[in-house]
């Protein structure tokens, strides 16, 4: 670890390449805490839709048209949206309208971006759910209901498993988008990883630096996803099923 | 399951649409329970400021064309590099559309923003580049990478025989492209390409993270300027309203396209 400084502050005296973030333990810090909070936040994000994005997909092939007409509405909603102003709208305006407790607001910054972020996700994970719920054979449904399985069991234990196996190539290109849409919370100060780094930029004025290294990271947590989710798409695999 | 879900049709109602205008009636209507003599009710806020928010919005939807027309034109260039004969014109142009379809939009728009000159000198005269022309290519990088994608899948979704076919009446691969081929792809593009449209159109509002003064921009400054609560989420939602009324047809117009070419 001291090489490694040691070699960053040979690299700034001899070539005046500026990354404080490997030799000034503060930027450091400030660039670890916010890598790890674009992590949490983009875990907590995933998590909350892939849930309730598989429950919204269910709830769309309910047999009250009343219920489908609201998942619907829902997910046009957010997909049809800028996601940056619904970003706002949670946080500037529903947020000071919510009772305080103990003095303080509910939810913090991070708090909205999880709210704000978890339901456009889950606009998108339920399209993607139902497209794999739809792509589950019929006949393999009916066998189910012949062995006596509610319709409860049979979305639990037949066809959701099925359709995971489909949508992870969707939910793959979901995901991405997932980790890409959490640098908004930098609109409201979420100390996340573009955040801190513009932090680092505005003190230390090293903006080229900064930028090649939060590309860097993101193209990095993005590969490292794909890789991630091949390799879960491999172990998942259903002989016969798919492609 | 016996109930199927909605079908594509149902799906793409614009009940969500109403459902919004609903929600900002209602809460005008909430709003204006505690009518305080002398201020503008909420209503007559929003309706004092709408110019100004068009105003912004049509800048948005400047921004928007500007940045699509640049991307594509870049984007199709930099496709045809993706399916070229020459290895190593295939591997740059790999590397650049892979960087820039999994680069956050926000990124690229600052290594925009702060990257590139605002003004650039050749032979004495001086081309200014003001903030909205530099967020205009920051967001046209992604939507060219993407473009790139959608020409080359494209291309690729065109069976080998016709290529071969083609070659056997002697047609040069730059003939069978321009004649064959690439008629055939436009069909194809359309959908995706008016898909990445929408997507733009809901991202130049990041411009107001960079300081463009565009319809994000300018609903801030209102509700600084009113300094009334109880406009907040009436004007947040007036926003999301226009937004929605623009890009929801363009999606239902997207699907309907979709669905008849894959009948086909």
């Amino acid at each position: 670890m001291d090489d490694v400084a040691a070699w960053f502050l040979w690299l700034y005296k001899t070539t005046g390449i500026k990354l404080t973030i490997f030799y000034d333990p503060y930027d450091r810090n400030r660039f670890v805490v916010g890598f790890f909070t674009t992590l949490k936040l983009s875990a907590y994000c995933l998590v909350l839709s892939v849930v309730l994005g598989a429950f919204a997909a269910w709830l769309a092939g309910s047999r009250v048209a009343a219920v489908r007409r609201v998942v619907d509405g829902f997910v046009q909603l957010f997909r049809n949206t800028p996601p940056l102003v619904q970003l706002y709208f949670f946080y500037f305006a529903v947020g000071p309208v919510l009772p305080k407790v103990d003095g303080a607001p509910i939810l913090g910054s991070f708090g909205w971006a999880v709210v704000s972020l978890t339901l456009l996700e889950t606009a998108f994970a339920a399209e993607i759910f139902r497209a794999g719920i739809e792509a589950v054979p019929r006949a393999t449904i009916e066998a189910a209901q012949a062995l006596g399985y509610s319709r409860a069991q049979i979305y639990r234990k037949v066809v959701l498993p099925l359709a995971i196996r489909v949508t992870m190539p969707a939910m793959n290109n979901n995901l991405v988008n997932l980790v890409k849409t959490t640098t908004l919370a930098y609109a409201i100060a979420v100390p996340e990883l573009v955040y801190m780094s513009a932090q680092v930029w505005s003190e230390q004025v090293n903006v080229p630096e900064m930028m090649v290294v939060l590309l860097i990271c993101y193209v990095a947590i993005v590969g490292i996803i794909n890789q991630l989710m091949q390799w879960l798409e491999a172990r998942l695999r259903v002989p016969g099923f798919g492609q | 399951m016996s109930h199927s879900a909605a079908s594509i049709s149902e799906l793409l109602s614009p009940r969500a649409g109403i459902a919004l205008a609903a929600l900002l009636v209602a809460s005008l209507v909430v709003a204006q329970i505690p009518p305080a003599a002398p201020k503008l009710s909420v209503l007559e806020l929003l309706w004092k400021w709408t110019p100004l928010l068009a105003e912004g919005f049509v800048f948005n939807l400047l921004i928007s064309f500007c940045a699509m027309a640049v991307g594509t034109v870049a984007g199709v260039l930099m496709g045809f590099a993706r399916i070229s004969l020459h290895a190593p014109v295939r591997g740059t142009s790999w590397v650049v559309v892979q960087f820039f379809r999994n680069a956050p939009w926000l990124v690229l728009l600052f290594f925009v923003m702060f990257l590139m000159p605002f003004e650039v000198r050749v032979r004495g005269a001086t081309i200014p580049f003001p903030d909205w022309v530099k967020a205009t290519l920051g967001l046209a990088l992604p939507i060219m990478a993407n473009v790139a994608e959608i020409l080359r899948g494209a291309v690729q979704s065109i069976p080998t025989a016709q290529w071969e076919a083609a070659r056997s009446l002697a047609f040069s691969r730059r003939q069978t492209l321009w004649k064959i081929i690439l008629p055939q792809c436009v069909k194809r593009m359309l959908p995706p390409w008016m898909n990445w449209y929408a997507i733009l159109t809901m991202a130049t509002t990041l411009a107001s993270i960079v300081g463009v003064s565009e319809v994000m921009t300018i609903t801030n400054r209102i509700t600084n300027a009113e300094g009334r609560t109880d406009l907040l989420i009436p004007i947040y939602l007036y926003v999301l309203l226009a937004f929605f009324v623009y890009c929801y047809p363009i999606a239902r117009w997207t699907r309907r396209l979709e669905a008849r070419y894959a009948e086909r």
